[in-house]
């Protein structure tokens, strides 16, 4: 099939499905065509030159989308229906807990008592927002054992580097600047990035054969120009951190802090409160653990939690209560500034607060339960069709390798195309970088036993095909809109926007 | 237990599985007894049903006064604009918004194609080569600009207008502490309420890393980008402009052609509401030569096995999955959904939609400031040309001016003295299409009897 580049329709002709082709909303355009129009002016309509030096103005602008209503709606309808979520399918994938997004988080979320509130609103008239994210933090900080919660960080990320920029605050307070930040092998790539962005040299460390880290591994690394450990717990093999309140004890004793990227909270909440086994600052991720949904890449929320001795370094704002009145607190001599402008993602938390609302102290707890015995049961039903990476329970996830398939000539990239085939989202591959060809399966716990069976059922078959007929996976996915993508020439030949013919 | 569809049988079942007399002995087989919670968690109470959540929800939402209830003219930053009702509607489709970042192209086309599309919108917006797919908002988006810039040049020093938001300012310097401060501020003039290229010119040193302009800047005023491009292109340093009222840029030059290297800003005004500061929409823009520094993800065309046209991210040997430290920033989850609700308001309004809107605006705003500056005891804070946005100043107390509007019903400026203690009668006025005639008159008379 070749595609008319002119068009970006195929030639016309009957098919076998229902997919379509969809051109680039440039493509539909047409010179002239009404969208949705503004209102006409209620206010005298004056000449914008009038008010505005004319070289300041600019022209139409060429190739934007002339396109009718219909035109958008069907468009972005068609794109959708080539989409994957959670809501398509079982979307196993490790580190990041695609755990169902329920209804009402959206149409609370929408409510125009939340949606329509400027964030420079006189503060008695946002008290019913106020005191939804000071409830929130109060939750969050009830969870994690931590002293003090700021919900202004955007992801996962903007947490770890307001995270680290505390830390560093923290040590110039007190006069001892220090310069490194310790991290596991097995960490996420944003840990490190961050830790630069922060200021720090990054020192890697080794975990053990058993997947965890050492405490005697820690105490070579750790000397006192090393600000803090960061580590992701329970880690991103699956496996709880169990040296953590010893390995905490050496960093505490040379003056380091301890960092936890909360990242894989899905394990712990109502079991652990990281608080309470040394750990000084952990960042929460709402769009993994409190079921906010990932919007194909975001917007996410990353709060993050201190102890007691890095309170005052949050950002600003912070909110206030006094009585029944809520207000936000800027005069914070000692803070690290901002990490963004107005307050955080604001409606990412109402989110998040009404599933910890409807889940309680107990869903909460029972939910990291069966996320565990969810990735437990896949790790025990997989064992021996794949190979297992560390062959030990785990909490919330579990990495296998494709270590029983290369004797076929079938990598873990075949066996993540294939399982699409099979209707399923591919679990994360080839990360932890510490697992040769690694596959990393995280079910969450709002997956049914049917639904793993009928997972574990696609994955044993895609063994035996691996056997059999390796060409079923080297081709895959055959079932979709587009086959397997050349990555390779995407940034070879980079095609980063479209552009208008010209000449035509 | 709501979303946890397990029976306890299904329960006992793959414990058994699994070789587990209990969930507490799978527990115990891997949390040391000295990790383990022994107090439970205090703040929260019992969970409650869907129908009791969906009213303290709404009693939360009732102790709030939204634009729309009362009469709004706040903007710094945070526009109230008309998003058609096909925007909420297409990015309620599930497949878009219980999607993951699109790291599997074959099952995540929609995604990838709306993102490829929202970067060719943001170039043609801002008359750039390339976009990425997203950043933050706009006070981040600065931020990872300037770090940009300082890789590109190699330089150290930043220069911020003082008429850039005093929030993403204050971002920038949140930033920067890890690299090394090395940030100034640049005085804006305060007849114009712009930033005047003398001033530049005595700030800045010999070796800038950038200069970063706000157009139209945090007090509404239109600034001379072309000029203060030429000045810091002689210094070699590069010109970071910022907008974050995206709807001028349906009627102002844009920054490709005023000279400008990297465009950066907030995109919110499209498509994505107020909401109480977030989630908003941050863009980057710049020139192509500068592509391999830019940070955030990439969305290119190529094809798949069958020669079919295909997208998938691309240049991800700049991101921090690929290159850790050495990334050329930390970010991974982005604001993909807001690009994508800004995509769908923009192809909705088409070019000349857009251009309505915008000229809607400036006939919207410069309708306020004439009221406004009829009245008496309020004047015109500065005399640069504005867009949708401006300072009045008043002559009475701004706190008492402002208590008594709200007692009327309107929410009328942002007080400029948090910011600005020198501008402690200033107050910050916008006007979007969602202003009527009748509100912007009776803002006028309620203000005018508080004044007299």
């Amino acid at each position: 099939m070749t595609i008319n580049r002119t068009t970006g329709l195929s030639p016309l002709k009957a098919r076998g499905d229902m997919l379509m082709d969809e051109p680039l909303i440039f493509e539909r355009s047409s010179e002239g065509r009404p969208g949705v129009l503004p209102a006409a002016p209620d206010v005298p309509a004056v000449d914008a030159r009038k008010f505005i030096p004319e070289k300041m103005l600019r022209d139409a602008i060429g190739g934007f989308p002339q396109v009718s209503e219909i035109d958008v709606v069907r468009h972005y309808t068609r794109l959708s229906q080539w989409n994957f979520g959670v809501d398509t399918g079982f979307y196993p994938l490790g580190s990041c807990t695609m755990k169902y997004n329920p209804k009402i988080n959206e149409a609370a979320a929408r409510l125009s008592g939340f949606s329509m509130l400027h964030p420079y609103a006189p503060e008695e008239t946002a008290q019913g927002a106020l005191q939804l994210m000071y409830e929130l933090q109060e939750y969050l900080a009830d969870i994690s054992g931590m002293d003090a919660v700021t919900l202004q960080p955007s992801a996962g990320a903007h947490g770890e580097l307001c995270g680290l920029l505390m830390i560093a605050a923290y040590f110039k307070g007190i006069g001892a600047m220090r310069h490194k930040i310790i991290i596991p092998d097995t960490a996420h790539g944003t840990n490190p990035a961050s830790a630069h962005l922060a200021g720090f040299k990054v020192v890697p460390v080794k975990s053990e054969a058993n997947g965890v880290l050492s405490a005697a591994a820690v105490e070579a690394a750790m000397d006192d120009d090393t600000a803090a450990l960061m580590l992701t717990n329970p880690n991103t093999i699956g496996l709880f951190e169990r040296n953590i309140k010893k390995i905490a004890a050496i960093v505490h004793k040379k003056g380091g802090l301890v960092y936890c990227d909360g990242a894989n909270m899905n394990a712990l909440m109502g079991l652990v409160k990281l608080g309470e086994i040394g750990v000084d600052v952990v960042q929460f991720n709402l769009h993994k653990t409190f079921s906010t949904p990932h919007g194909g890449g975001g917007p996410g929320s990353g709060p993050v939690g201190v102890k007691k001795s890095l309170e005052p370094l949050l950002p600003v704002p912070r909110i206030k209560k006094s009585g029944k009145k809520y207000s936000f607190a800027y005069d914070r001599p000692d803070s690290i500034g901002r990490m963004k402008a107005f307050y955080g993602n604001f409606s990412i938390m109402v989110r998040a607060y009404a599933y910890m609302r409807r889940m309680g102290k107990d869903g909460l707890k029972r939910a990291s339960e069966i996320a565990i015995l969810n990735a437990n049961y896949i790790r025990e039903r997989l064992k021996g069709h794949y190979q297992l990476a560390y062959d030990t329970p785990c909490m919330h996830e579990s990495v296998f390798s494709d270590k029983l398939q290369q004797s076929n000539g079938v990598t873990t990239l075949d066996v993540a195309k294939r399982l699409i085939d099979y209707g399923y989202h591919p679990p994360t591959i080839y990360f932890p970088l510490v697992v040769h060809g690694s596959i990393m399966i995280e079910p969450t716990e709002t997956e049914t036993k049917e639904t793993l069976d009928r997972f574990i059922d696609a994955m044993k078959a895609i063994a035996q095909e691996a056997k059999t007929s390796p060409e079923l996976l080297k081709n895959a996915p055959a079932s979709t809109r587009v086959g397997r993508v050349d990555e390779t020439r995407a940034a070879r030949e980079p095609i980063l926007r479209w552009k208008p013919k010209t000449g035509i | 237990m709501p979303y946890i569809p397990h029976s306890e049988k299904e329960i006992r079942e793959m414990l058994l599985a699994v070789g587990a007399a209990s969930i507490e002995g799978l527990l115990s087989s891997m949390l040391p007894a000295g990790v383990r919670d022994k107090k439970g968690l205090k703040t929260l109470h019992e969970g409650i049903s869907e129908q009791e959540l969906s009213g303290a929800l709404k009693g939360l939402a009732a102790k709030n006064s939204p634009a729309g209830e009362l009469s709004c003219f706040l903007g710094a930053g945070a526009y109230n604009h008309y998003i058609p009702a096909a925007v909420d509607a297409l990015i309620s489709r599930s497949e878009f918004y219980t999607a993951y970042t699109p790291y599997q192209p074959e099952i995540s086309q929609g995604t990838l194609q709306a993102i490829f599309e929202y970067q060719t919108l943001v170039c043609q917006l801002t008359a750039m080569d390339v976009s990425n797919a997203s950043l933050y908002d706009g006070a981040s988006a600065v931020a990872e600009a300037v770090l940009m810039a300082r890789r590109i040049t190699g330089r150290d020093k930043v220069y911020l207008s003082a008429a850039l938001h005093p929030e993403y300012r204050e971002t920038v310097r949140t930033y920067l502490k890890g690299a090394g401060d090395h940030v100034y501020d640049i005085l804006f003039c305060t007849d114009k309420g712009t930033t005047l290229a003398g001033a530049v010119e005595k700030a800045v040193g010999d070796d800038p890393a950038c200069l970063v302009i706000q157009h139209p800047n945090f007090f509404g005023s239109l600034e001379e980008l072309e000029e203060l491009a030429a000045l810091i292109h002689r210094k070699k340093g590069l010109l970071i402009a910022v907008t974050n009222e995206g709807v001028s840029l349906g009627l102002l030059k844009p920054p490709g052609s005023s000279g400008v290297d990297i465009a950066v800003g907030d995109l919110q005004s499209f498509g994505n509401t107020i909401g109480f500061g977030g989630p908003y929409l941050g863009f980057m823009a710049t020139r192509t030569e500068f592509i391999r520094q830019m940070p955030g993800r990439i969305i290119g065309q190529t094809v798949d096995k069958n020669g079919n046209r295909a997208f998938c991210l691309t240049f991800a040997t700049r991101e921090q999955h690929i290159r850790r430290e050495r990334a050329t920033s930390n970010i991974c989850t982005n604001h993909g959904l807001c690009a994508l609700a800004a995509s769908i308001h923009l192809t909705s309004l088409g070019s000349a939609g857009l251009r309505e809107l915008a000229a809607l605006n400036v006939s919207k705003a410069n309708y306020l400031k004439e009221k406004l500056s009829g009245v008496s005891g309020a004047t015109p804070g500065f005399s640069s040309p504005v867009f949708n946005e401006f300072t009045i100043k008043l002559g009475g107390d701004v706190d008492l001016v402002l208590k008594g509007l709200l007692k009327k019903g309107v929410i009328a400026g942002v007080p400029l003295k948090r910011f600005y203690p020198q501008l402690a009668n200033h107050l910050l006025v916008a006007a979007t299409e969602m202003n009527s005639k009748d509100e912007i008159d009776r803002f006028s008379e309620e203000l005018s009897k508080i004044l007299t």
